[in-house]
């Protein structure tokens, strides 16, 4: 070994070329290119430190930042009078005095040849979603050890992790050497352990190198003290690891479209960012869904035309043809196109404090596409810290689970292990418009292809005209005991003697058949109001005027239903009582039952009514009899027919 | 195959991330405080729609304090650009004649962080596009890109949306508002790296001048106008000076310096051992926890 240099000897200490020739400098950092990597480590494997170190070395820390940091290192360091390279990174101030990270920080520093970006994800267990987050846009995991502690739970859990997000590029930085006299055997058994685990897992590479982030070693230069390991330092390998957005150029070109850009009527082109492949004037695409193609004419950019557009540029494309493309739609090579499905299986990592609601609709977004959603049951969840498969009803903050997925139209996609882009996406909560979960879309289910609409010769518009009237549905809604179930009842006579065709579906006597398979939870509740939408829709296409007085707490469910039917068949009537007046009145004794525990999940006591925010009709019972009420419903009815 | 440089896919990301807000939020606007990482993000929202103009007004929230040189390029800009200019003016802060002489941090509270809710509600901008970056301040790196505000324009830290690959989520509830960082993922470098090779204007202030100063409290400031109350037997000295950053003129420290090109600027930035920041006062106030604390009450 010729090794001499020592890691007192900074190598990123101001570049000589900067101060002998600033344009030869800027030539060079021009054509720099980038890295994008996660660190992740426990508590105490020193992660900080190591990030700390590395934005110390390259120079991307200034004086006065130096000042601050040696003064904090006094005053909270934890490295006595040395510098506490972790404070440079530990953000914001709550967790600077807890000591702790607790989110994803973003850093940057460039070497001579690259710029990184590093993801900062904490390593404790609750924040799964943390991690996710910052390995959804790295090219590379920096996986820590404490080399006194070697392989450890979280260790797996973060590979695993890594890999599930795609992550190709594994080193496993074997941290803290000088705390193990820089044993050789150490590292190799650490390396061995962590070698049979990436097997069983399907990391098929990853690089082990042993460092010290407090001491410098193997970081930017070769260490004195690890004479037997002949790989590359921490720095050689981020410089010169092949990044994935080369790969994604040798795939077929596809380009979900962001926005068409429409200046006057002699122009139209399709803007987005290229998610695979590259492009060309001539080449032929086909727009997806819609299947229609045409050929590249230009491809536009403010510094001018371009010959060719790749993967992960930004541009806009004309098309030779006049054909429908819009905020979408994918662009795609076309005798190459991905596919379109509504049933996939995905994996799902949910990252709210409310678990998932199995059939519940949510947004999902995939690329622009963003479509309404409902998840089923998990088939399983992932105990990530022992790979596991374990039995699950729903999702819990940072669970991950396998589940099948029902879109309520097409989306165009490809598998996440070909196409980041096309094949990740998140589910939005309706309501609180929260984003709750992370998933993967792995392939789709063939079942939706082999169930086709039977085309019958006899439609709505048959049933209803015969009937001589417009279908409709009066959605009853309110505590228990407002007076649902009464008014609703006066209503349908009244329609009744005006010779209207209707039909009343009320919550107890449903559940004596159809939905007596089902409880009171919430997942249970969201079912029993799908299964009756999906019903009253039957109905409606009957030709019927559907009554249902259902209690129907959760605006979500009612507004899932009022998207089943047309627009302007839905009439949401809300039977307004206060709580007190409810369980004052207790027809059938149930708020005494639910006040003494007897009954659990009550509506109103311990479990939520969600008031709808702008319903068709709203009844106030403790204004008007429930005789003017049902004359109301059917004056607002019929004032529509 | 051809290689993306990091300036590349930084630009294409940010794009990317300025179409997708024009095409999910209802009324959108770039705020606009005619520095360098305005002048880039402008840029980048012309590449963006190029050959349209981009499809959302310019918002200056003025204090009456910037720097001549700073209102003249905002005007240039504005007009080549193709786009509507907005510039608002706190009339609470205007009707008391609040200065950076005599009232301290309020000035910066009044004009600016109460200036930029009053504009936002005045027009009702759902969505506003700001310069920050990640890497200026610690409170900002763990900032996401779509960052979201209260109705009263407050920042919860501990709330954050998870944000995963490039999909960002714009539904906001109501009374909500969001910042849009676009240049989040840029360094300071990269931003004078790319004015300098897509040539973008930028206010002269940044390079080498003659210019009137004086010394005050270990900043170089400069006197632009006939407004700066100068002390019994100062003088205002000429100094080849430029600014680092810009801000309010009686708040931004200079630079002595003779950079009075591009690169010469970047080499000097380069070679020296402060932060962007430690020229202006801003960050100071509360200690480390200054701009975060600043934030969840509103700044920007």
């Amino acid at each position: 070994m010729t090794e001499t240099t020592t890691s007192d000897e900074p190598r990123y200490v101001v570049d000589d070329l900067i101060a002998e020739d600033i344009d030869a400098y800027l030539e060079q950092h021009q054509h720099k290119t980038m890295l994008r990597f996660i660190t992740c480590g426990s508590v105490d494997d020193g992660k900080s430190t190591l990030i700390g170190r590395l934005l110390y070395d390259s120079k991307m820390i200034f004086e006065d930042q130096l000042d601050a940091l040696h003064a904090d290192s006094k005053k909270v360091g934890t490295q006595g009078q040395e510098i506490d390279f972790a404070l440079l990174v530990d953000g914001l101030a709550a967790e600077r005095e807890q000591g702790i990270t607790i989110d994803v920080a973003y850093r940057f520093f460039s070497t001579e040849k690259r710029k990184f970006i590093v993801a900062d994800c904490p390593g404790h267990e609750q924040y799964t979603r943390n991690m996710v987050t910052g390995a959804s846009t790295a090219d590379m995991a920096v996986i820590l050890i404490d080399a006194r502690k070697g392989v450890l739970t979280q260790t797996r859990r973060h590979s695993y992790l890594a890999h599930l997000l795609g992550i190709r590029n594994i080193v496993l930085a074997i941290n803290k050497m000088d705390l193990v006299d820089y044993d050789q055997p150490k590292f190799e058994h650490i390396v061995a352990d962590y070698r049979a685990f990436a097997n069983e897992i399907g990391i098929e590479d990853f690089l082990a190198i042993p460092l010290s982030g407090l001491k410098g070693d193997n970081i930017t230069t070769r260490s004195d003290s690890t004479p037997w390991y002949d790989g590359p330092t921490l720095v050689e390998h981020l410089e010169t690891v092949e990044v994935d957005s080369s790969l994604d150029q040798a795939k077929p070109f596809r380009m979900p479209v962001q926005w068409v850009n429409r200046p006057n009527l002699d122009f139209r082109g399709f803007s987005g960012q290229v998610a695979t492949g590259t492009i060309q004037p001539g080449d032929a695409v086909r727009v997806l869904p819609s299947g229609k193609t045409s050929t590249v004419s230009r491809i536009v950019t403010l510094d001018g035309d371009l010959d060719e557009a790749v993967a992960g540029e930004s541009v806009t494309l004309c098309f030779a043809d006049e054909i429908d493309c819009s905020r979408g739609d994918v662009i795609a090579l076309a005798d190459n196109p991905p596919q379109s499905a509504d049933q996939f299986e995905s994996t799902i990592v949910w990252m709210n404090d409310e678990p998932l609601h199995v059939g519940r609709a949510y947004w999902l977004k995939v690329g622009a596409q963003m479509v309404s959603v409902t998840i089923h049951e998990p088939k399983y969840i992932v105990n990530i810290n022992t790979m596991e498969h374990l039995a699950a009803k729903t999702l819990e903050l940072n669970e991950i689970g396998v589940a099948e997925i029902v879109t309520d139209k097409q989306i165009v996609f490809e598998p996440y292990g070909d196409n980041r882009v096309l094949g990740g996406f998140i589910l939005i909560d309706k309501m609180t418009n929260a984003t709750v979960a992370a998933g993967m879309l792995h392939f789709s289910l063939r079942r939706a292809q082999n169930v086709h609409w039977q085309a019958v010769d006899i439609g709505r518009k048959q049933h209803a005209s015969l009937k001589n009237q417009q279908p409709a549905v009066l959605w009853f809604t309110g505590l228990s005991g407002s007076g649902k179930s009464t008014i609703a009842n006066l209503v349908e006579k009244k329609l009744h003697r005006m010779n209207r065709h209707t039909f009343l579906l009320d919550g107890d006597n449903v559940r004596h058949g159809l939905n007596k398979d089902l409880g009171f939870t919430e997942a249970d509740r969201i079912e029993n109001i799908r299964r009756v939408g999906e019903v009253s829709k039957l109905m409606t296409d009957a030709g019927l005027i559907v009554i249902t007085a259902f209690i129907s707490p959760f605006r979500a469910e009612r507004d899932m239903v009022r998207a089943m039917l047309p627009e302007g068949e839905f009439y949401e009537v809300f039977i307004d009582t206060p709580l007190a007046v409810a369980e004052e009145r207790d027809v059938k004794g149930l708020y005494k039952k639910a006040r003494s525990g007897e009954l659990k999940n009550f509506t109103g006591i311990d479990s939520p009514y969600e008031t709808p925010a702008s319903p068709e009709i709203r009844i106030d019972t403790t204004k008007m009899s429930p005789e003017e009420a049902a004359t109301l419903v059917v004056d607002t009815l019929l004032g529509d027919i | 195959m051809k290689t993306l440089t990091h300036l590349e896919r930084l630009e294409a990301e940010s794009i990317h991330i300025i179409r997708e807000v024009v095409a999910e939020v209802e009324k959108p606007v770039m705020l606009y405080s005619v520095g360098k990482d305005s002048a880039v993000m402008l840029h980048l929202a012309r590449k963006a729609f190029y050959p349209s103009p981009p499809p959302f007004p310019l918002l200056h929230v003025d204090t009456t304090w910037k720097f001549q040189e700073m209102y003249k390029l905002r005007d240039r800009m504005a007009k080549e650009s193709g786009m509507e200019l907005l510039v608002y003016h706190n009339p609470e802060a205007q009707e008391k004649g609040i200065n950076p002489f005599d009232h301290g941090p309020l000035h910066t509270d009044m004009w600016k962080t109460e200036g930029l809710k009053q504009a936002l509600d005045k027009w009702g901008f759902d969505a506003a596009f700001g310069g920050a970056r990640r890497d200026e301040e610690k409170s900002r790196a763990k900032e996401r890109i779509f960052s979201f505000r209260t109705a009263s324009h407050g920042w919860d830290p501990k709330n954050q949306r998870p944000e995963l690959w490039n999909i960002y989520n714009a539904k906001k509830n109501k009374g909500e508002s969001i910042r849009i960082f676009p240049i989040s993922n840029w360094t300071e470098l990269d931003v004078w790296q790319y004015i300098h090779l897509n040539d973008i204007p930028i206010v002269p202030l940044y390079f080498a001048a003659k210019r009137p100063t004086v010394e005050r409290d270990g900043l170089l400031l400069m006197v632009d106008d006939e407004r700066f109350p100068l002390e019994p037997g100062e003088k205002p000295v000429e100094r080849s000076v430029r600014f680092r950053t810009l801000g309010c003129y009686p708040l931004t420290g200079a630079v002595e310096s003779k950079a009075k090109t591009l690169p010469e600027v970047i080499q000097e930035t380069l070679l020296t051992t402060t932060s962007e920041r430690q020229g202006r006062a801003i960050d100071k106030d509360a200690g480390g926890a200054g701009m975060e604390k600043k934030k969840q009450e509103g700044y920007f």
